[in-house]
């Protein structure tokens, strides 16, 4: 374990001919992290609280399903999370698998434990808005069956990670995985227009007008931005720690300030 | 304005058990991630003092 300088030295052109990979190093985006998490936290707050005073006071009551569709503020922008992080998290997978970047690896390992729990709010508010509903907690249907799969593969790349102590050939067969399971994300997307379903169609679509009140729609659009705000900055909290736990034996982390003093 | 008053707004139209269901848990999960985010970095700093720590205590032992 903790051998990972190694690439960079032997290969280390990689990161000098093309500048834009510089921030690709860990010591460089390490200290960038840093800055950029309290501004991510505050804008999480902010579009946090606009999203919950639209969602709770300005928009109106549903017609059909009264006061219990403000789950909707959550539930939306949680599994919108839940495969939007996948595809980031398979991207930084893929990346690293080809380019042999360090920094990808911890990106994707990052990741995970935030997509597992949009992944896992995402089930649990449909739980808990179907049983009023459809007077079930659960059904085995396409879209929810999609979804519970999801967070399956969320808790099946931490645990086959963590198996693995070697964290280079960790990152390695986790992407493998990353990659396979990406053919779920299309499957969840389109899974209420392929099969008979349930659960009920997309709420907001790029091809026609969105199918509820504009209120309701902003309250969803502002709790999305707050759960991709607070994504980003969990995410780079941890990957922090990552980078720490990995890049502990490099000259620079010995000079940090918060390991100096 | 959709409440009449605080009672009102808490009881969700009856739907209080599914909506603050959901409330609670994504806020409760959101509160708990970023804790754990941060121990882990705290912890990985302890670490890494304590080995450089020994690291030191091994030279001055070699070194006359």
């Amino acid at each position: 374990m903790g051998n990972n300088g190694g690439f960079e030295n032997r290969f280390g052109m990689n990161t000098r001919l093309i500048n834009w990979f510089g921030y690709a190093s860990p010591a460089t985006f390490y200290p960038l992290a840093g800055k950029m998490i309290p501004w991510f936290w505050a804008l999480a707050a902010l579009f946090g609280i606009a999203g919950l005073y639209v969602g709770f006071f300005v928009a109106p009551t549903d017609a059909q399903q009264g006061e219990g569709y403000r789950i909707i503020f959550i539930h939306v922008p949680a599994s919108w999370m839940s495969m939007f992080i996948y595809l980031v998290m398979a991207f930084w997978a893929a990346l690293g698998l080809g380019f042999n970047t360090r920094l990808s690896g911890m990106m994707a390992t990052s990741l995970a434990p935030t997509g597992a729990l949009m992944a896992f709010l995402s089930l649990w508010t449909g739980a808990l808005w179907g049983k009023p509903m459809w007077g079930a907690w659960w059904v085995w249907d396409a879209r929810l069956t999609s979804e519970l799969i999801l967070f399956f593969l969320y808790i099946g790349f931490i645990a086959l990670q963590s198996a693995i102590d070697d964290p280079r050939r960790a990152d390695k067969a986790g992407a493998v995985l990353a990659l396979v399971g990406v053919v779920n994300i299309p499957i969840i997307y389109f899974s209420v227009k392929w099969w008979n379903t349930l659960h009920q169609g997309a709420s907001v679509s790029l091809t026609r007008s969105p199918s509820m009140a504009q209120t309701m729609l902003w309250g969803m659009l502002l709790m999305a931005l707050a759960f991709w705000m607070y994504a980003i900055a969990v995410s780079l909290t941890r990957v922090r720690a990552i980078i720490l736990e990995r890049e502990r034996h490099a000259g620079w982390v010995e000079e940090l300030e918060e390991v100096a003093t | 304005m959709n409440w009449g008053s605080a009672s009102e707004f808490f009881a969700m139209g009856g739907h209080a058990l599914y909506v603050w269901g959901s409330y609670g848990a994504c806020a409760l999960l959101m509160v708990v991630e970023p804790i754990l985010a941060r121990k882990r970095r705290s912890q990985a700093l302890t670490e890494l003092k304590r080995e450089i720590r020994a690291n030191q205590d091994s030279q001055d032992e070699t070194t006359p």
